[in-house]
Parts: C-alpha cells; structure tokens; sequence
C-alpha cells in the first residue's frame, strides 16, 4: 500500500513539475495570443539585448587593444600584448561569452598547467567467415584516453590509458628527458618499444583495422613487446644521412617475453636510417634486435630479429590530395623450448594510397609462421578502404581473406569506426 | 651489459671533444619561408637560416621528417608561427631534436605571432563542429605587411640578445627592412586603393590579414568550414551568393584542387587567382616584399580583367 501511494505522489509531482506541453492543460485561446504575445516580446528583447552586450563588449576589446600596454619589466623578452579584435558576429555563434567559469580553483590559472586530453573510441565490426575467430560482430574494442604535459624544463609526460571490453589498462606511461647531456633521448616507463615499424603503434594510427600475422604470430600480438623499461637514443652524426640508434632495457613481462629472475632483462636494440630522395620522396630503413626470456622456463630465450622498409611518396603542392606509402617488415624469431629450438619466419607487405582528400585505399600481404611451430604457416591477404570525414574521425572497411596453416580459411569483412576527441594531437610519420 | 652508462660515458666524451668555439653565424630555423626571409633581412650575414616548409605546401600539413629533426639538432634559433598553424608537426620534431636551446620556453625558441596583430580569436565557446578551427586565433597573420614588420622587430631583438656584439647590425639592418617595406606599402595601398571594398570569395580561411590591410571584404569561402572540403550543397549556395552580390574574384591557395573554385568560375563569370600564400610559393618569390609585389599585382589584374568594381 505504502509503495503505491509513494508511486502515486511522485507521479504527481512529476506531473506538475513537468513542462511537457502534452501534460500541461490546455489554456483558453485568448490566453494562448497574450502568452504568444509575451513570448515574442521576450525573444524581441533577448535580441536586442544580445545585439547591445556584443556590441558594447568590441568597443570594449578595441578600447583595451588601444590603450598603451606599460612594458611590466624592461625585459625584452617580455612581449608586447598582442592587440586583439574581435571578428563580428563571433559573440553571436552560439556559445557564452567571457572567461569561463572557474569551480573551486585558486586562481583562474590553476587549470592552465592540466595536460591536453584526448579520447579515441576504436569501434570494430566483423562478418563473414572467421574460420575460429573470436572476433565479435560489434565491439567497442578500445577507448584510449591520453594526458600528455610538459613535466619541468627538463621532461615531458605521456600517459595511454586503454579500456577496453574488459579490461583496463596502461598502454604506455612514460617520461621523457628530450635534452640530457650527449643527445641522448631518454624514456623511462611504460612503452610500446622500438621493434620495427608495427610494434610502436597504437591501434588508431595503424592503416588497418588488424595487425599483421607476422606480429600475431611472432611479435606479441596486440599487446607486442610493450613493457616496463628504459629508453635511450642517439643520433649518430654523419655526413649523408639520418642515423639514430636505440638501446632499450626491460623487466621482461610482455606478451614474448617473460623473465624468471630479476635479474634476467629483455634488451632491444633498434638503428633506424632514414634520406630524403627528393622533396616529395623518402626511404626509411631500419633493423632490430630483441633478446629475453620466454616463458617456456628459466632457462629458455627468444630472439628476434627484425628488419622494415618503408618508401613514402607525397607530393608537396598536392599532399593534401595524394600520398603513397609502401612499406615492408621481415622478423625472424629463434624461440627455445623444451622440444628444440623453433626458427620461425614472418613478413608482410603493404601499400597505402591517399587517392583524394578524405580517402585512403590500401592492400597488405600476409605470411607468418608459428613461433612455437615454425612448420605451421598462416598466410592472408587484405583489401581496405578508409574514408575520414574529417581529421578527428575516420571510416575503415577491410577484406581479408586468411588461410590458417591447421587448415581452416577465414574471409572476413571487417569494419571499423575511430572517432577523436580533445587535444589535437601530432600528425604520426 | 654494459651498454648504457658506457654508451653514456662515451657519447659525453664525443661531445665534449666536439664542442668547438661559437659559431661564426647563427644557425636559423624557421617553420615557414616567410619567416625565413624576414630573419635574413634582419641578421644579414650573421645568420644562416633554413624553413622546414616550403612555400606552395599546406603548412598545416607538413610531414614530420627525420631529415628535419637533423636540422632542428644544430639550430640555435627556432622560429615558428605559432597560433597552432605547426601543431601537427612541429612538436614531435622539437622533442626528437635533442637540442635543449630550441625547447619551448628556452632562450632559443621564438613564436613570431606574440607580437604580432592576431585577428579571429574566436571568443565564447568554440567546438568542432565548426570545423578546423584554431582557438588562438586565425595563424596567417603574416600576410599583412605591418605584422611583417612587427615580427621582424621581434626577430631583431632576439637576435640581438643571442649576439649582443651584431646589435648594431641587425638595427640597421631591421631599420633598412622598415624603410624598404613602407616604400612597398605605399605603392600596394595606391595600387589597391581603387578597389577598397570589393567583395571576393576565398577557398581556406588564410587571407583575413591581407583582405583587412588592403580592403577586400570576404563574403564566403569555398569551404564550407575550416578543413573541410567543399560540398556541393556548399558550393550551390555560394554561387547564389556570388550571383546576388556580383563577386568575380576567388582566391585559392597553391596547395588546393582546383576543380571546385574552376566550376564555381564558371557558373558565375568569375576568375580564379591563385595567389602566394607564402614567400617560396612561385619561383620568382624570392623574399617577403616580393611576395606582396606578386600577389597584389595578380589580385590588380585579375579585378581589372573581370571589369574592375
């Protein structure tokens, strides 16, 4: 009984609080004109007063850009307050005008030193036959949210949060010295590593909507070679070209590696050249190396060796329009484990091409065997098509057609939606 | 493993063995080509400076090169636009240069548009559903002359703390700069003089400056919003526009298709000029007031042939 008049009384209550026309009674056609009348009074004097507060507020702006700005300081990096003006109309666009309200800060700069954010949804779809893949038809397969600020004169910090379907996660959380002594850049923390090109990418940079079998098989998968550890890297000064060599230590907890002891550390190293051929094309080569523990046990390792090429074409009064990138990555792993040693080979190969503004097609060959049994070998292919509507979203449709080595023949068709929001972050190379 | 603090031992003793005494000039590198002629005007010989974009690209869009960050490594100066034009690219480049004189925030590190007279700074809120749109205000400052000036006041003063023994030079030589340049100014304002007013269309939103100093008022862009390519619903209804208000004249930057601005010509008598967003855009831009010799010559003709005003 008591629920029911609970019910009853907050039915009520939403009844008169609503403002939903369909509840409200219907008043008498002379009341409706007068409240007609008011409303269009209202909207008349809402009008004018908005006309009037923009116009008021670029006399003010012209009047504060005229005024003589008094240098605070004789310092002469100290630069003169850039005059302003206010374009016409902009107060009217839609949004408040003024400074922005301030809840609970110190000052109206406390929020000044946050960090630029940025989230990207990675949506996936998938159909046809995956022959054994656990691929979900739709899937929110990833939001990454990123914090990204300069730390002090010395460092800048990088945080990848990943929440995916069910789990979440640090994909990369490092600090970077970007001017030690020596020219070493150094990262400390949690990061994607230096392996080849495929390794060091997030989901929502990839041309793909997938990875490589190549990295499936051999490099770790989504998650690769991630892990905790150290960075540095040097350019190597030479008279011909871009050389940067990488060195790179970690704990050994990823997806290949796994350390018994504390003291056993994954290595990878990475030397990476690069040369202009001309204004509008590049070649970019690079070779790594990965040595660790595997979790077989204490006292079996993997190697991987990786090589990548990568030729990029883009004209520079057309790049907006038209861009090809070709590229290659050859890894072969020794992996040790208590049947024998397994040498496994993997390598894809993969063209982009920017055929119009907002268009990309694409096209990527898959081979890869296994890791723990090289005599197993995946082969695939891929057709894509991406449109971008805009810089901060974008539309993926991938074909694969994959022939697994135990027998099975997957031909997909695979979708994906990335849509970004806040900070504009770096265009990635 | 000895590798990291041997490779670290070493590498200082590389570097400390290769230091050698200041250099004879200093090393200049500019984001763009008009700040890289402005800083030549001003440092003479005692500068030498490279840009990282070339004139007729999209300066929104430049690829971050490793070749790039080969220049950044040796540079004792960077100048860049600022207002968010190099947001793209230029941070992952100053990061990866290992040079901590070119940091932002360092002694080495100059944003031109500080300065300068900055126009559009969207007040209120601003999403981007409004397309590309920069909330620092609009980046293309440079293309009115007086800001040319202004920035190359502030290069001036830079310069002269990073040499302090060339102040005098870059005085004279900034001094020279601002005689040659209102010379110039005199002749493009007669030159323009006749045709304040004049209603034009322009396909991006980079000439607010130029349109503001010289008197031509934009009534619409080919974009239908900063970024976004034309549509044709867009561009139906600009061409109604240009119809009703008699507008003959397009400006397009060198690095957009022309397909769009030639179809909208063609339906409304109009012509299409394709004029020098920057210093480097055409081959005979050889230096800032060349770029608005050419450019102010081609809007002249161009509003002489489609029959003045």
């Amino acid at each position: 009984m008591r629920s029911i008049s609970f019910a009853l009384f907050f039915g009520f209550i939403f009844l008169v609080g609503s403002r939903d026309p369909a509840f409200a009674q219907t008043p008498p056609a002379s009341d409706r004109e007068e409240l007609a009348r008011l409303r269009s009074d209202l909207e008349a004097l809402r009008g004018e007063y908005a006309e009037r507060i923009a116009a008021l507020e670029q006399r003010l702006s012209a009047l504060q850009a005229a005024a003589p700005t008094a240098p605070p300081s004789p310092a002469p990096s100290a630069p003169a307050a850039p005059e302003v003006q206010v374009p016409a109309g902009a107060a009217g666009a839609g949004g408040p005008t003024g400074t922005l309200p301030v809840y609970g800060g110190v000052t109206a700069a406390s929020k000044v030193f946050n960090p630029d954010i940025a989230v990207i949804g990675d949506f996936l779809g998938a159909a046809g036959d995956g022959a054994g893949s656990t691929q979900p038809s739709l899937q929110l397969h990833e939001a990454e949210a990123s914090f990204q600020a300069v730390v002090d004169p010395y460092a800048r910090a990088d945080f990848f949060l990943t929440f995916g379907p069910d789990e979440v996660g640090v994909e990369e959380a490092y600090v970077t010295f970007p001017t030690v002594p020596g020219g070493l850049l150094t990262k400390i923390g949690k990061m994607r590593t230096a392996f080849g090109k495929v390794d060091g990418m997030h989901n929502h940079t990839l041309p793909w909507t997938d990875r490589p079998l190549v990295t499936d098989n051999l490099v770790g998968g989504e998650e690769g070679l991630a892990d905790s550890g150290i960075s540095i890297a040097r350019l190597i000064p030479n008279p011909w070209f871009f050389l940067e060599a990488t060195a790179q230590v970690y704990a050994g907890d990823s997806a290949v590696f796994q350390s018994p002891e504390r003291s056993d550390l994954a290595y990878l190293g990475h030397l990476r050249g690069y040369q202009d051929l001309s204004d509008s094309t590049n070649l970019d080569l690079g070779g790594s190396i990965a040595y660790g523990h595997n979790d077989s046990g204490p006292d079996f390792t993997t190697r991987l060796l990786g090589v990548d090429a990568t030729f990029r074409y883009r004209p520079l009064r057309r790049a907006i329009y038209r861009q090809l990138l070709a590229r290659t990555e050859l890894v072969w792993s020794r992996r040790e484990q208590p049947g024998g040693t397994q040498n496994a080979f993997g390598t894809y190969f993969e063209l982009d091409y920017k055929f119009a503004r907002r268009w990309f097609a694409g096209a990527r060959f898959d081979y890869s065997e296994r890791a723990e049994d090289a005599s197993i070998k995946d082969k695939g292919g891929s057709l894509l098509l991406t449109w971008w509507p805009s810089e901060f979203s974008q539309i993926r449709a991938q074909y694969r057609h994959t022939r697994y080595g135990e027998g099975g023949t997957a031909n997909e068709l695979l979708f994906q939606f990335l849509f970004s929001i806040g900070a504009h972050g770096a265009h990635p190379f | 493993m000895r590798s990291p603090f041997f490779r670290s031992a070493a590498a200082l003793a590389l570097v400390a063995a290769m230091a050698s005494p200041v250099p004879a000039a200093i090393n200049v590198v500019t984001t763009t080509e008009d700040l890289a002629s402005i800083t030549r005007e001003v440092g003479g010989d005692r500068v030498k400076v490279e840009a990282i974009a070339k004139g007729y690209q999209d300066p929104h869009f430049v690829e971050a090169k490793p070749s790039f960050i080969l220049k950044l490594h040796n540079a004792d100066l960077l100048v860049a636009v600022g207002r968010e034009l190099e947001v793209g690219w230029l941070p992952p480049l100053i990061q990866q240069s290992r040079n901590a004189k070119i940091q932002p925030g360092a002694d080495g590190y100059l944003d031109a548009s500080l300065t300068a007279r900055i126009l559009e700074i969207p007040t209120g809120q601003i999403t981007r559903a409004m397309g590309d749109v920069h909330p620092l205000g609009n980046p293309h400052y440079w293309l009115d002359p007086d800001n040319g000036r202004r920035i190359a006041k502030a290069i001036e003063a830079k310069l002269a703390r990073m040499s302090p023994g060339d102040t005098g030079t870059f005085a004279a030589r900034y001094a020279d700069f601002d005689r040659r340049l209102k010379e110039a100014e005199a002749r493009w304002d007669a030159a323009m003089a006749p045709y304040r007013g004049l209603k034009i269309v322009t396909y991006h939103r980079s000439w607010p400056n130029f349109c503001e100093r010289f008197g031509l008022d934009v009534i619409g862009y080919v974009e239908p919003r900063p970024g976004i390519p034309p549509s044709p619903s867009h561009t139906i209804e600009l061409i109604q526009e240009m119809k009703r208000q008699g507008v003959k004249i397009v400006l397009v930057e060198p690095y957009f298709d022309l397909k769009t601005p030639n179809s909208i010509a063609r339906e409304t008598g109009a012509k299409v000029v394709v004029l020098a967003p920057s210093v480097g855009g055409e081959k005979e831009i050889t230096d800032y007031i060349r770029l608005f010799d050419y450019d102010v010559n081609l809007v002249v003709s161009a509003i002489e042939e489609t029959g003045g005003k």
